[in-house]
C-alpha cells in the first residue's frame, strides 16, 4: 500500500550555499544523497575564445574575472606564462611586490572560504569576523592599485607602481593584528564540538582518489600529499622565502579546515619576510615598449599555486602579438570533479559542508 | 447576579486582550533585540535607519509584510496552506493563558484582577499540550506547499519536535516533584516556601529543559527545519507576505513561552533572588517607588521580564556562536543523551526527596 520513492531535487543555481551559480542535481532517499550531478556553465563567458582575438596585455583583465576571489593569483599565473613565452625577466623588486600581493590575496581568499564555509554549517558570526579582516586586506589593495576585487595590478614584465608611502607600515600593522584574530577564529571553531561533528569524516577523499581526479591545493594537502608549486617548482622569489607546507592526513573536511587555517599563518609569515627583504630601490618594469614578439609555434605551460590549487595557463603562439590558443587550467573546475564522489551517501547537510570545503568559485570553473 | 457574571467575563476579556497585545507587541521588540544583540556580537551595528537608532525597524518590516502580495502556489493544497500558519500561531498565544506575569493582583473598582488569565491546576501540562499542537502547523504547511524543500523541512521538524517534546516534558517532572503542584502560580509559591529557586536542586533538569526548548522552537543550533543554508528556508519557503509573518511571530511567541516556563519553573517566577533573605528586599525597587498595590505588582512584573529577557538573550547568544547540528546528530542527542539524562534526573530527584523527607 505504501511505497517510498527517491526524490530528485535541484540545489541551485539559485541556492544560498552553492557559492555562486553551481547547480547540483541530487537524488535523495529521505535525507541521504543517493546520486548527484553537478551542472556548471551558468557563468560561462567564453574567456578562452575571447583571448584569441586580444593582444597579450589585454587578456590580463579577463584573468581578474575568472577567479574573482583571488584575482592577484590569476594575474600572476597569466603574466608568468606570457613572460615565460616571451622570455622576459622580471626585476627583483617587482617580483617581491607581486608575491606580497598574491600572498595577501591568499589570506583574503581563505578568509572568504572560512566565512562562507562556517556560515553554511551554521556558525554565522565567524562570517562577519572573516569579512572584517578581509576588508582590511581589500583596503590595502585599494591603496596599491585602486581596485578592490578585479585588480589588474601587474603588468607584463613587472608592476606599474611602487608601494605607496606608508603602505608597508600599514601592512605590518595588519599582519600583527591578523595573528591575533586568527587565534580568535581558532577559539571559535577548532575545538568546537558541533564543528567537529559536522566536519570530521565528512567529504572523505584519500590521496589516491584526489590524484586520480587531479584535485590540487589544500584538498590534496589535507589528504597527506605535500604538493605545493611554491616549493616544488618555485616561481617568482619563493625560493628565497622560508615557509612550511601545512599537511594533514585526515582526508576529511576538518583536515582541510586545519590545512587552510595553517596556510593563512604561513602567508602572513611570507609577507613579513617579503616586506623585510624587498630591495628599496630598483626598476619595476623589465622591458620598455608594449609589443610582444613571441617566437612562432611555441607552446608553454606555466602554473602557480593559487589559494584553491594549481592555477595554470597554457599558451600557444603563432608569432603575432595575440595568442593562438590560451587555455586556463583552473583549480575550481578540477576540484569540482571531487564533489560527486564526496557527497555520495552523505546527508543534505553534508552537501553544503562539502561544497564549502572544496572552496569552489564558479567564475573560475566556468570561465 | 447577572451583573456579577458580566463583570467576571469583562475582566477576563480585559485580561486576555492585555496579555495578547503584550505578547504581540513584544515580538517586534524581540526581533529588534535579536538583530541588535547579534549585530553587536558580530561587530556590526544592526538596524539603525528607521526611527531613533532603528527602533521602528521591525514595525516597518511588519508593515511591509502586510502589504506584500499573498502568493499561494498553484499546486498547493490551498485550504491547508492557508490554515497552517494559524495552527502554528494560535497555540503559541493560547499557552500564555496560564503564565503568571506577577505575584500580586490589582484591585480596580472593587474587583480583583489577577496578573494571569487563569490559574489552572494543570498549568504546566496545559502549556506542553497546547504548544505541541504547533508542530501540526509546520508539518501541514510544509506538506501543503507541494514543493520539495518545504517538504524536507517539514519532515525534519516533525521528527525533531516530536523527539524533543519527550525530554522537554521529562525535564519539567523533576521540578514538579519539588513543587508538588502543576499550577504555574503554585510552583512559584512552592519556591517561596522552600526558600529556593528550583534550578539549584534541578540544574540538570534546567539544562535539559533549555536545550530541548531551543530544539522545540526550531532555533539555532537546532534550526534544522528552516536551515537557510541547506533548505533555503525550510517549511516556509513557499510562504510570503503576512502568512510568513505569522510563522515568524509564532516562533518568537514560542521562544517567549519556553523562557516564561523556565522562569516560572526553575527561576522563581516573580520572586526576587533569595526571597527569604530580608536585607535583599531593596531589590524590589518598585515597592518603594510606587504606592500601595502597584508596588508589589510592578516589582513582580519587573523580575519576570528580567528573567525572561535573560533567557531570550541566551537564545541569541547561542545563535551567534554555534554551528548547526546535523539531522542525525540531533536525533542521537535527543534520544541517546537528553532522554536518559532526564529519566536519571527524575530518579535522582525522587531519591533525594525521599531522603529529605525521612531526615527532615
Amino acid at each position: 500500500m505504501f511505497r517510498t520513492q527517491e526524490m530528485e531535487i535541484n540545489m541551485g543555481p539559485q541556492h544560498p550555499s552553492t557559492h555562486g551559480v553551481l547547480r547540483l542535481k541530487l537524488r535523495l532517499d529521505g535525507e541521504r544523497v543517493v546520486d548527484s550531478w553537478p551542472v556548471i556553465g551558468y557563468l560561462h563567458r567564453g574567456i578562452e575564445k575571447l583571448s584569441e582575438s586580444k593582444e597579450f596585455i589585454k587578456i590580463t583583465p579577463f584573468t581578474d574575472r575568472m577567479d574573482y576571489v583571488c584575482a592577484m593569483s590569476g594575474n600572476l599565473a597569466y603574466l608568468g606564462a606570457v613572460e615565460k613565452l616571451c622570455g622576459i625577466k622580471v626585476p627583483e623588486k617587482a617580483a617581491y611586490i607581486r608575491v606580497i600581493m598574491v600572498e595577501l590575496n591568499r589570506i583574503a581568499s581563505h578568509l572568504l572560504w572560512l566565512g562562507t564555509h562556517a556560515l553554511d554549517i551554521g556558525a554565522m558570526s565567524i562570517f562577519l569576523y572573516g569579512f572584517r579582516e578581509r576588508e582590511m586586506i581589500l583596503d590595502l589593495f585599494e591603496a596599491y592599485c585602486g581596485a578592490r576585487l578585479t585588480y589588474n595590478a601587474f603588468r607584463i614584465s613587472g608592476v606599474p607602481a611602487d608601494l605607496p608611502p606608508g603602505w608597508k607600515e600599514e601592512c605590518t600593522g595588519f599582519l600583527k593584528l591578523f595573528r591575533q584574530r586568527h587565534r580568535e577564529y581558532e577559539q571559535i571553531l577548532t575545538a568546537n564540538r558541533i564543528w567537529l561533528k559536522r566536519t570530521k569524516d565528512v567529504g572523505y577523499m584519500d590521496a589516491e582518489h584526489c590524484l586520480a581526479l587531479s584535485v590540487t591545493g589544500p584538498v590534496l594537502r589535507a589528504a597527506g600529499v605535500a604538493r605545493d608549486l611554491r616549493k616544488d617548482e618555485p616561481y617568482a622569489i619563493y625560493d628565497q622565502l622560508d615557509f612550511d607546507i601545512p599537511v594533514d592526513d585526515g582526508c576529511d573536511t576538518y583536515a582541510r579546515y586545519i590545512v587552510r587555517m595553517a596556510e593563512m599563518l604561513q602567508s602572513v609569515h611570507m609577507v613579513e619576510q617579503c616586506l623585510e627583504k624587498m630591495p628599496s630601490e630598483g626598476p619595476l618594469m623589465g622591458m620598455k615598449g608594449r609589443r610582444m614578439k613571441p617566437r612562432k609555434d611555441e607552446e608553454i605551460y606555466f602554473a602557480i599555486e593559487g589559494p584553491r590549487g594549481e592555477q595554470g595557463v597554457y599558451l600557444i603562439s603563432d608569432g603575432t602579438d595575440r595568442p593562438y590558443r590560451c587555455k586556463f587550467r583552473n583549480s575550481s573546475f578540477a576540484n569540482l570533479q571531487a564533489l560527486a564522489p564526496m557527497v555520495q551517501g552523505g546527508l543534505v547537510a553534508d552537501v553544503v559542508a562539502i561544497i564549502g570545503t572544496l572552496d569552489i568559485v564558479l567564475g573560475d570553473s566556468d570561465r | 447576579m447577572e451583573t456579577q457574571m458580566f463583570i467576571t467575563i469583562l475582566i477576563s476579556v480585559v485580561q486576555i486582550s492585555i496579555v495578547l497585545s503584550l505578547v504581540a507587541l513584544s515580538v517586534p521588540l524581540l526581533i529588534l533585540m535579536e538583530r541588535k544583540v547579534i549585530g553587536f556580537m558580530q561587530s556590526r551595528i544592526g538596524p539603525k535607519r528607521v526611527g531613533p537608532s532603528g527602533m521602528l525597524q521591525t514595525i516597518a518590516d511588519g508593515l511591509k509584510l502586510l502589504l506584500k502580495e499573498d502568493i499561494i502556489p498553484d499546486r498547493a493544497d490551498k485550504w491547508v496552506f492557508r490554515l497552517a500558519p494559524m495552527i502554528v500561531l494560535v497555540p503559541a498565544f493560547v499557552a500564555f493563558a496560564v503564565v503568571p506575569f506577577s505575584g500580586t493582583g490589582l484591585n480596580v473598582f472593587g474587583q480583583r484582577i489577577t496578573p494571569w488569565v487563569t490559574d489552572l491546576n494543570i498549568g504546566i501540562l496545559f502549556i506542553i499540550a497546547i504548544s505541541s499542537v504547533g508542530v501540526f502547523g509546520i508539518i501541514l504547511g510544509g506538506w501543503a506547499s507541494n514543493s520539495k524543500y518545504p517538504l524536507l523541512g517539514a519532515l525534519r521538524s516533525a521528527a525533531q519536535m516530536v523527539s524533543y517534546e519527550v525530554p522537554l516534558g521529562l525535564a519539567l517532572v523533576g521540578g514538579l516533584m519539588w513543587a508538588g503542584t502543576a499550577s504555574m502560580v503554585g510552583i512559584v509559591e512552592a519556591q517561596r516556601e522552600a526558600h529556593l529557586w528550583f534550578f539549584i536542586p534541578q540544574v540538570v533538569g534546567t539544562v535539559i529543559y533549555f536545550m530541548a526548548g531551543v530544539a522545540e522552537t526550531n532555533r539555532a543550533p537546532f534550526d534544522l527545519a528552516e536551515a537557510e543554508t541547506e533548505l533555503v528556508s525550510g517549511f516556509h519557503t513557499e510562504y510570503s507576505g503576512m502568512r510568513f509573518g505569522l510563522y515568524f511571530i509564532a516562533e518568537y511567541a514560542n521562544m517567549l513561552i519556553v523562557a516564561a516556563v523556565a522562569t516560572t519553573m526553575f527561576f522563581g517566577g516573580w520572586l526576587r533572588p533569595f526571597p527569604n533573605v530580608s536585607w535583599l528586599a531593596f531589590l524590589d525597587i518598585f515597592n518603594f517607588i510606587l504606592p500601595g498595590q502597584w508596588g508589589p505588582f510592578m516589582s513582580g512584573l519587573m523580575w519576570v521580564i528580567i528573567k525572561v529577557s535573560c533567557f531570550i538573550f541566551l537564545y541569541y547568544w547561542i545563535r551567534a556562536t554555534f554551528p548547526r547540528y546535523r539531522y542525525d546528530q540531533l536525533m542521537s542527542i535527543g534520544w541517546k543523551w537528553l532522554l536518559p539524562l532526564a529519566l536519571a534526573n527524575i530518579m535522582g530527584t525522587g531519591a533525594l526527596l525521599l531522603w529529605l523527607g525521612q531526615t527532615g
